[in-house]
């Protein structure tokens, strides 16, 4: 065999190699999704929404779970978007090229960065014990907004720059102010991009299980939250409490939430390829 | 009207400094509690000690057992994400066409949004009995299923940093490899993957720092046994998994327990924030290189 | 004799003022820097009202610079800063107590490449409006129907009012543009190239445009087609690396140019 031949083998293999991993990726994640199906499906029926959790696997169900987690994400969305568009708002049209903003953007990058059980401990000590909320359901929002800020705000200034400057030097030559430029010119035009950033947030922000551990969801919640103040559970803390359980019905429990916590994460990363996708189409014309 | 500019200023420059309090936040926080914990526990036996047991009367307080367990999985993990994530990005790049990366790329950043929790779930109830098939010593709870599972969770992370890293590099480049007659496989290697290097090096460093502070699929599926150990068949326990075992409790507030938790914490947060600092400093001269 | 010498400066001073009076724009000895960059070097000039006057030289001449000095649109570069007075009916609009919003109303600007806003029609042009807290509907409808009138537009557009702007052509995009400026009734309309990125007969249209809202506005337009500099302006100013070489009535500077190098620019052997 000389020399090119051998050059020839070598190239053919890695491209086989190389579609054999892209394709593993995919049945991994084939075979993730059918065993828990497979394992779950039965369970899911209106029963399961609408029970409370329980020792007996049979009769276990999610409402407590299902509603700590919606009534979680209100909270969170109120808190992290005025804060972290704001924020972004700030860095892109307010900061000027100093080592301040330096500082503010590796600072954000590093934050990006942080483990999310970190931002638990930090949720500890800050609100639940220094601001002595207790282990609320606003504890938890609280601790996952400073957890998805990066990402709303990275979102944020990507979308901004994004916005040709010639609208912004339009809306400033025919008198408009700062702030009314962004109002009506900047916001409207990045809103698509802005809007994506937030959803892909909050679909990170409905699977994050560790951080709401270390700031006091219960595992066993018998009622919803009425107040910013009750303690809360959520719907991965439930899979998390059954998959530590030793009886089989658990596992086909936790496979049935699995199922319902996939269906809000995809239906969430979907709408926001969505938004992004129209956004994009709608400033490429 | 001027004053309503100047006040919206001013809100939305507070907004922009609460990044700044969280930082400042966290790290009071952690040295806070450390603080007061090595004031009872030696920071010398923190460091030498290999057993970790605050949760038992015999107390012993070396992290070294918990760093044992996180380097393990997180060794696992890079030894399939890197050489996995990095020859996907290869392919996609020089390989496939047009089509297939826009099809496929997709699907493998869904790897990237499943929930921690749902891997944990996968790597105790599939992949664990399926190792156990293979090595029959394989104990319920152990670091290689958690690891293994950990690394496909950061392939998507290596393989698409890694792609943006080779797509940046310039089109010259490549054509002047063909051109004088390299295969692909000897261009990617000769002259993309070093064109490329700060980028994919960003991209690994980012995934060590992601399995480091991974915590749900090592607290579901690799034990909760603290102890120094480079065997991948048997329980371990991370620094992360030993946060939420504390937490599950009732540990009480200013007790040992709840400040061993800080002071693991805060372990966790110095090695991940030198990587990140690390990986940004790369990234920062990378771009100038390019700009 | 000191009441002569004062009297004469009185004099002087009084001519001063007279002159600038007649101009709508004057500007004195201006120098533009951007960091160490000279981009303006010592520029006086005095333009009057109801004028066309255009800005000529090649790329990188300072033109473009110049012009954005009176609507104070080069603000937003950092490193920005200048030595000279710029007044705008005898008011130096980079005095401490100019509000510049109010500037931007009294001079609008049109722009290289149409720039409408991705909004409707009607709401581009009544964008200047609504800024201003105007809320009047039937005022904002007039002043619409009234500039898009004045830019040839309205019988074109009139029944697609609420249709995005962007499904416009390139040459209604920046009659649009013009009409958006005119709806805020400026008194100056600076034009930064503004048929640079249009087909012939577009350019054709917005030129006859031009022309036409002299009688009302005052204008200054840079190009670097000097046809388009001679047919409609009516005072030309040459610029060459910051300098402002020849100012002059049109139909002087380009048939008896004074200085050597506005005949080689405008008998195209550089540029």
């Amino acid at each position: 065999m000389n020399n090119s031949q051998k050059n020839k083998l070598i190239d053919t293999s890695f491209k086989t190699i190389g579609l054999l991993f892209t394709y593993f990726g995919i049945a991994i994640l084939a075979i993730l999704l059918y065993k828990i199906v497979h394992a779950g499906y039965t369970r899911i029926n209106w029963e399961f929404l609408t029970s409370l959790p329980s020792r007996k696997p049979e009769k276990a169900g999610i409402y407590t779970a299902i509603i700590g987690t919606l009534d979680l994400m209100v909270l969170t969305i109120i808190i992290a978007i005025p804060i972290g568009v704001g924020a972004g708002i700030y860095l892109e049209e307010y900061t000027k090229k100093t080592k301040l903003s330096l500082l503010l953007e590796i600072n954000i990058a590093n934050l990006a960065g942080v483990p999310s059980i970190i931002y638990g401990l930090l949720g500890l000590g800050i609100f639940v014990r220094f601001f002595n909320l207790g282990e609320s359901i606003l504890s938890g929002a609280l601790t996952l907004s400073l957890l998805i800020l990066p990402i709303i705000i990275v979102a944020t200034r990507e979308a901004i720059k994004a916005v040709p400057s010639s609208l912004k030097e339009a809306s400033f030559a025919l008198g408009a102010s700062k702030w009314q430029t962004i109002q009506k010119v900047i916001l409207p035009s990045s809103f698509g991009g802005i809007l994506t950033g937030i959803i892909l947030a909050m679909s990170r922000a409905i699977g994050e299980t560790a951080p709401l551990i270390v700031v006091g969801a219960m595992a066993y919640v018998p009622f919803i939250p009425h107040s910013l103040f009750d303690s809360f559970s959520v719907l991965p803390m439930q899979i998390f409490t059954w998959t530590t359980r030793p009886q089989a019905g658990f596992a086909i429990a936790a496979s049935a939430a699995i199922i319902i916590l996939l269906i809000l994460t995809f239906a969430m990363n979907g709408i926001a390829v969505y938004f992004r996708n129209r956004w994009q189409n709608k400033l490429g014309k | 009207m001027k004053l309503k500019e100047k006040i919206i200023e001013i809100v939305l420059q507070f907004f922009a400094s609460i990044t700044i309090l969280t930082t400042v936040g966290i790290i009071a926080v952690l040295l806070f509690e450390s603080i007061t914990f090595f004031k009872s526990v030696s920071i010398i036996d923190f460091f030498t000690d290999t057993k970790w047991t605050p949760l038992y009367s015999n107390q012993h307080f070396g992290i070294l057992a918990l760093v044992s367990g996180t380097v393990l999985t997180s060794t696992i993990a890079i030894s399939i994400a890197l050489p996995i994530g990095l020859t996907i990005a290869i392919y996609l790049n020089m390989y496939a066409s047009k089509t297939f990366r826009k099809t496929l790329k997709p699907f493998l950043e869904i790897l990237a949004a499943i929930p921690t929790v749902v891997y944990g779930f996968f790597a105790l109830s599939v992949v664990t009995p399926f190792l156990q098939k293979i090595y029959p010593g394989l104990e319920t709870f152990n670091s290689l299923s958690a690891g293994i599972v950990m690394g496909i969770m950061i392939i998507p992370f290596v393989s698409s940093l890694s792609e943006d890293a080779l797509s940046a590099v310039p089109k010259s480049l490549k054509e002047a490899a063909f051109g004088m007659g390299s295969t692909k496989f000897q261009t990617s290697f000769r002259v993309m993957v070093p064109a490329a290097s700060s980028g994919i090096t960003v991209s690994v460093i980012l995934a060590i720092s992601r399995a480091i502070g991974e915590t749900m699929i090592v607290a579901i599926a690799a034990g909760q046994q603290a102890t120094f150990t480079f065997n991948p068949m048997v329980p371990i326990q991370t620094i992360t998994s030993y946060i939420v075992q504390v937490s599950m409790g009732d540990a009480p507030q200013g007790s040992i327990e709840y400040k061993t938790i800080f002071a693991a914490g805060l372990t966790l947060f110095v090695f991940t924030f030198l990587l990140n600092s690390f990986s940004f400093y790369i990234k920062k001269k990378y771009q100038e290189k390019y700009e | 004799m000191t009441t002569i010498i004062e009297n004469k400066k009185l004099e002087k001073i009084q001519q001063v003022v007279d002159e600038d009076n007649a101009s709508k724009i004057s500007v004195k000895e201006m120098d533009v820097w951007y960091g160490s960059f000279h981009a303006i070097k010592e520029v006086t000039i005095k333009i009057k009202p109801n004028t066309i006057t255009a800005f000529i030289g090649p790329s990188g001449c300072g033109k473009s610079t110049f012009l954005r000095l009176f609507n104070r649109m080069n603000d937003y570069i950092e490193s920005f800063h200048f030595d000279g007075k710029v007044k705008i009916d005898g008011k130096n609009i980079y005095g401490k107590k100019i509000n510049i919003d109010e500037l931007r109303k009294k001079v609008g600007m049109v722009f290289q490449k149409p720039n409408p806003f991705p909004k409707s029609i009607f709401e581009n042009v009544a964008y200047g409006l609504r800024i201003q807290g105007i809320k009047d509907k039937k005022l904002i409808l007039e002043r619409v129907e009234n500039s898009l009138k004045q830019v040839a537009l309205w019988d074109e557009v009139k029944d697609d009012l609420k249709k995005s702007a962007l499904a416009l052509s390139g040459g209604q995009q920046q009659r649009l543009c013009i009409a958006r400026t005119l709806a805020v009734e400026p008194s100056v309309i600076l034009m930064d190239e503004p048929t640079s990125a249009l087909d012939p007969i577009s350019t054709a249209s917005i030129e006859d445009l031009i022309f036409k809202l002299k009688e009302k506005y005052t204008i200054i337009i840079v190009t670097h087609n000097m046809q388009q500099a001679s047919r409609i302006s009516d005072y030309t100013a040459f610029f060459y690396m910051g300098n402002l070489v020849e100012y002059n009535k049109t139909e002087i500077l380009f048939t008896k140019p004074e200085k050597k190098r506005t005949e080689n620019y405008i008998s195209g052997k550089f540029g």
